[in-house]
């Protein structure tokens, strides 16, 4: 581990890889852009070749590039530097595979993301592919409308808690069968507060049980208050290359409202430090439709965030949940309540600003530019698998690994504390498994896929439904027509998709298209197997 | 030893009260100490023990006419009715004497809960006087102005009541409906004065609780109360005055014989439907049933005769001996509803559990008419009519707690009446004067004469200093004055004549909250006069929603029409287009809320630990979608119906 911290500055004066991957702001996804998805004719097919969004670089022997070829093979494949195809059959040493994967990690940055991640980018069957989530439980302090799952430690056994998110995803990887992890995200709580130690042995216990290719998405949650520049640093050398800061406001009383610790200008500080070193790759969040907030004031900070922010912004309208001050507050009267018409136009407007200043709107809260999408989340909206670690995780995938066959829904156990035993007697703490059946998971396709800008292209919808296509569903049905003459969806060649106002009102949209799925499946032709 | 002495004692106390049980029970277990004083002296007769000695038939012979009374207790609400008959009942050893019988008659879960009795109940008592044993025949009666109709049907079958006053509450407008409807009856009446737990009779005073002196109750019913004017020698002549329906016996029918004997294996007809039955258990109540050899005339008992269809025994009817024909007895005036409210299955798919549910209610409460009915946004139903909304709330309680149905209820109405201009319309219906008790079918005015609308005389007794503002409340209800008076020092009692359906709704309730609970008011029915009758029509963007539509009086409508909107605009999720809700007068439009359009549904985070979240809502969502009522193109879910239609009890 020290021989690993030892190589900060080496990464840090790694060459920015940005001018590699940039493509132009993209066209807009609502009405006339390009066939996004894969033109390749083999799509679909369990071995595909790689999907390559144009303006990616493509690079010889990157499809074997600094992969293992075997998830649970005891005889794995080291990670190599990338360009140099590796030979199956090497002999693993863990110290050096995790030293090689901080390398080849390092290289991997210079790659940007896929513009469109819209299919599988390896030759590994989906069912063999899985995004990681690591949950970190613990905050310094409750925010006021937070009711994720967190808790305020008086004293964090890291060592302890390390150990069991490691034994959780070691677990959890040989159950799913997964020869490949494409992206981990570090989410919390918040995870900035973990050591980088904690997050490098996560790392380092994936790609001893995986193949994590050296571009993966490795995504940790920050506070402003949380991690200064020397953390920062840390975090990277452990193997993250991609921050996400929650930001929340550039308004000193709404963080205060908030229940945040930090102050508007220690957020932009942090932005600044963390474009240092993750440059391209720092996204932001900023909350709307707060109580008392107003338009005008609010697209003043998205302005000003403009001037600061990296490539990648979050706009999401605050929900207030049961059971957060917040809530409590505005029960009381002692607070406004937040206005839905204000909150409305702060959002409308603010996409359109974003729009102006080259962002591409890949999904209902998350902008883009220069390609700077989180393959992480679009996995979740594209229905690839994932995996939970941690307490109160959530994660959909087949565990292959014991013969199962069918995707679960997989929740782990809330409490850290119990999680923790869970762990340490099972090697997982995983306290539900909900078997997702067909007609289940398309439905997840489509709830899913809708909150894109691509939506479902047919390509997409086929790998999960092979007989009944977008068309059969959808197009004879009355109320689907309405919506689309209504403009608000889009059923065309490319797939069925929202427009730019049925974006911001899928919610809407969701049980006319739910019911008419289900129906169209009742209505199919009966399989062999009944209930099937 | 402090927690062996704990547990010691813990012990000690819980074989103490198992004992207690044990010997309550009668049942066989270790013996207590005789130091166990709890247990040893545990003298009360063990209820099920001795009910099951009962069990061997009672001789009613025993029980001459000039030896039966048979007496109801009239009260206003809450004035003590049903604790003196409990106590009149632990008295002649129907029931045990212990702190738990709390209004016994009331057998009810509704009746119980609320403190109030629905339905009369019957309760021969034996009790031994002056050397004679009497048998003393109890009636007891609903106490609130809904079930005046209960009341009447129970003193039929009486030569005398008890009046029960409360001394603190003093007279009250039921305490005058039922001295009425007793003196009408042509009985004796003898007044009670219940103060609080404390009864005073006749300058006696009786503790309740202990149960001393509420003999001299008893003394006066067989002294003041005439026995029954019957002959045992005539043929069988009996009174159906009540009837309950059992799942495994099939209908009970509570009897009074006014001649005759009947006994187990007699044919007896019904005079109503013509039809035979073979008797297959006679007796009495006490108060639960009691299988008896006989039942003689001037008697009050039960007859179960194999009646399995709830139509078979109608109150009213008389039974009489198979080839021995009477003449019937005076039916019952029968009971006239009030108050109509529609009534449909939360489920479709629950129809006809609840259509059985309704039948057998309706036996036990056969003031209760059945209409079928249907509605485009909650399908097949009926249109229920009640004497009022007391007895409306109480038949929906019963069907949700007795056979475990829930529905919806719409808003009550009455029954108007329509005077037909239009000669095809007569031909039709085939009268010129029809009654509408669903306002989807309220004829237009071009094919009408005249609309009437039911009336009634409305009593209110109430302090003098809230007279104002009840005058006030009576004026904005249309009513017109018919009397004032003074009936003691500072309290009035106002006669009014209201149209009916503005007290249905909520009138009782304002008067309550306006007198601080101190005007009592009952009503009687009045006929119809004519009234300005207007049909409101709710639109949802140009189209009527046809479940909504209400017959309200002219000068209503724009109040009406605007209330109906505001809680429709409060009950309509967004759409994705603007709704405009708007209340008409034919093609003039009254009022109008506004339901904007949405311009952001969408969850905000929407990651892997919200998928499940999110699709669960979604299924939810989606599910509730099937279950919209489309009207136009705008979908109403049914509880937003059920928010505008329900009733504000």
């Amino acid at each position: 581990m020290k021989l690993k911290l030892k190589k900060f500055s080496d990464l840090r004066k790694r060459k920015d890889g940005r001018a590699a991957a940039v493509s132009a702001p993209v066209p807009s996804r609502w009405r006339c852009g390009p066939e996004p998805s894969r033109r390749r004719s083999d799509a679909g097919r369990g071995h595909a070749a790689p999907f390559l969004p144009p303006g990616r670089p493509t690079r010889p022997g990157s499809a074997h590039t600094g992969r293992f070829a075997l998830g649970s093979s005891p005889s794995r494949v080291l990670a190599r530097a990338p360009g140099r195809p590796t030979t199956a059959g090497g002999t693993a040493f863990p110290g050096v595979r995790a030293r090689g994967w901080v390398k080849a990690a390092k290289m991997a940055q210079k790659r940007r993301l896929a513009e469109d991640a819209g299919g599988p980018r390896g030759p590994t069957p989906g069912s063999q592919r899985a995004a990681l989530y690591v949950h970190w439980p613990y905050c310094e302090k409750r925010c006021s409308y937070c009711n994720f799952n967190k808790y305020i430690p008086r004293g964090v056994d890291e060592a302890a808690m390390r150990r069991c998110l490691v034994t959780e995803a070691q677990t959890l990887l040989q159950l799913s069968g997964v020869r490949r992890v494409e992206s981990v995200f570090f989410g919390g709580g918040t995870p900035s507060l973990a050591s980088p130690h904690t997050v490098a042995a996560v790392l380092e216990a994936v790609a001893q049980a995986t193949h994590l290719p050296a571009d993966s998405e490795v995504t940790l949650e920050a506070n402003p208050t949380s991690a200064p520049s020397s953390r920062l640093a840390a975090f990277r050398a452990a193997g993250v290359n991609r921050l996400s800061i929650g930001l929340q406001s550039l308004d000193d009383t709404e963080l205060q409202l908030l229940g945040r610790t930090h102050s508007a200008s220690d957020a932009l500080q942090m932005l600044a430090e963390a474009r240092r070193h993750f440059p391209g790759r720092v996204s932001v969040d900023l909350m709307l439709g707060l109580p008392a907030q107003h338009v005008g004031p609010w697209l003043g900070q998205l302005q000003k965030l403009l001037h600061h922010c990296d490539d990648h912004v979050s706009l999401y309208q605050l929900s207030l949940e049961r059971g957060t001050a917040l809530f409590t507050q505005v029960q009381q009267g002692s607070l406004p309540a937040p206005d839905p018409e204000l909150a409305a136009e702060m959002y409308q407007e603010g996409r359109a600003v974003l729009r102006e200043a080259g962002f591409r709107q890949y999904e209902v809260s998350n902008f883009a530019r220069n390609g700077a999408l989180s393959t992480h989340n679009w996995t979740y909206w594209q229905c690839g698998q994932y995996l939970g670690v941690g307490p109160g995780a959530h994660g959909r995938f087949i565990p292959q690994g014991a013969g199962g066959h069918t995707r679960e829904a997989r929740i782990q156990t809330l409490e850290p504390d119990n999680w923790m035993k869970e762990v340490m007697l099972f090697g997982h703490g995983t306290r539900k498994r909900i078997p997702l059946g067909e007609l289940a998971l398309l439905e997840e396709v489509l709830a899913m896929g809708l909150r894109t800008d691509v939506g479902i292209t047919h390509q997409h919808w086929q790998r999960f439904e092979p007989q009944l296509t977008l068309w059969d569903v959808f197009v004879a049905d009355k109320e689907v027509q309405e919506l689309l003459e209504q403009g608000l969806l889009l059923l065309d060649h490319r797939g069925l998709r929202c427009s730019w106002e049925g974006l911001a009102v899928l919610d809407s949209m969701l049980p006319t298209l739910l019911s008419r799925l289900q129906e169209a499946w009742q209505q199919r032709t009966p399989s062999p197997v009944p209930g099937g | 030893m402090w927690t062996l002495a704990g547990q010691g004692c813990w012990r000690g106390r819980a074989l103490a009260a198992w004992a207690t049980r044990a010997a309550r029970r009668g049942l066989p277990g270790p013996r207590p100490a005789p130091t166990r004083g709890a247990a040893a002296e545990s003298k009360a007769p063990d209820r099920s023990y001795s009910s099951a000695d009962r069990k061997e038939t009672i001789d009613m012979s025993r029980f001459p006419v000039e030896n039966t009374r048979n007496f109801s207790i009239i009260a206003h609400v809450d004035h003590g009715k049903s604790t003196l008959a409990d106590r009149l009942l632990e008295l002649t050893g129907a029931i045990d004497k212990t702190k738990n019988n709390k209004q016994v008659l009331d057998k009810l879960q509704v009746e119980r809960e609320r403190g109030i009795t629905v339905k009369a109940q019957t309760a021969s008592l034996f009790y031994d006087y002056e050397g004679k044993q009497y048998l003393l025949n109890l009636i007891d009666t609903p106490g609130h102005v809904d079930f005046s109709y209960e009341v009447s049907r129970s003193l039929s079958a009486c030569q005398g009541v008890l009046l029960v006053v409360d001394a603190n509450e003093g007279i009250q407008a039921q305490t005058v409906a039922n001295f009425f409807l007793a003196f009408e009856a042509q009985l004796s009446v003898i007044p009670v004065i219940n103060k609080k737990t404390w009864f005073y009779f006749q300058k006696s005073q009786i503790s309740a609780k202990l149960g001393t002196n509420v003999e001299s109750v008893l003394q006066a019913v067989i002294k003041r109360i005439p026995p029954p004017k019957v002959h045992r020698k005539n043929p069988l002549r009996a009174l159906v005055f009540d009837s309950t329906f059992d799942q495994y016996r099939g209908v009970i029918a509570n009897v009074a014989l006014f001649d005759g004997v009947v006994s187990k294996g007699d044919k007896i007809v019904s005079a109503h439907t013509q039809k035979t039955y073979e008797v297959n258990e006679v007796g009495v109540l006490n108060p639960n049933e009691q299988p008896t050899h006989k039942l003689y005339a001037g008697q009050v008992g039960y007859l179960i005769a194999g009646m399995k269809d709830v139509t078979e025994a109608q109150i009213g009817d008389t039974l009489y001996l198979h080839k021995r024909p009477v003449e019937p007895l005076p039916g019952f005036k029968s009971a006239k509803p009030m108050v109509f409210a529609g009534m449909y299955p939360v489920d479709q798919s629950e129809y006809n559990n609840l259509k059985s549910a309704i039948e057998k209610l309706t036996l036990n409460d056969s003031s209760v008419t059945v209409h079928r009915d249907s509605s485009l946004a909650l399908g097949a139903g009926w249109r229920l009519g009640f004497l009022g909304l007391l007895h409306m709330e109480v038949f929906n309680q019963r069907l949700e707690q007795e056979y475990n149905a829930s529905v919806i209820l719409t808003t009550p109405t009455v029954p108007y009446k329509a005077v037909l201009s239009s000669a095809k319309l007569i031909k039709e219906y085939r009268e010129k004067e029809i009654t509408i008790i669903n306002p989807a079918q309220f004829p237009d005015k071009s094919k009408v004469t005249e609309y009437l609308e039911p009336i009634v005389l409305g009593t209110i007794i109430t302090p003098d200093e809230y007279t104002g503002k009840i005058i006030m409340l009576c004026q904005a209800r249309r009513a017109v004055q018919k009397n004032m008076m003074y009936i003691d020092q500072n309290r009035i009692m106002l006669k009014y004549l209201f149209p009916l359906n503005e007290i249905v709704v909520d009138f009782y309730d304002s008067l309550k909250s306006l007198s601080s609970g101190y005007a009592s008011f009952d009503y009687e029915d009045a006929g119809y006069q004519t009234a300005e009758l207007v049909k409101l029509d709710i639109l949802l963007n140009g189209n009527i929603v046809e479940e909504l539509v209400t017959v309200v009086h002219k000068d209503k409508a724009y109040a009406a029409g605007k209330a109906i909107c505001e809680r429709l605009k409060d009950s309509l999720p967004r759409q994705l287009f603007e709704i405009a809700i708007q209340a008409a007068l034919g093609s003039k439009i009254i009022a109008r809320e506004t339901v904007k359009a949405y311009r952001k549904n969408v969850l905000a985070k929407c990651y892997g630990g919200d998928i499940t979240r999110k699709m669960k809502l979604l299924k939810r969502q989606t599910e509730g979608k099937k279950k919209l009522r489309k009207v136009g193109n705008v979908e109403v879910p049914k509880d937003a119906f059920i928010k505008v239609l329900k009733t504000q009890i």
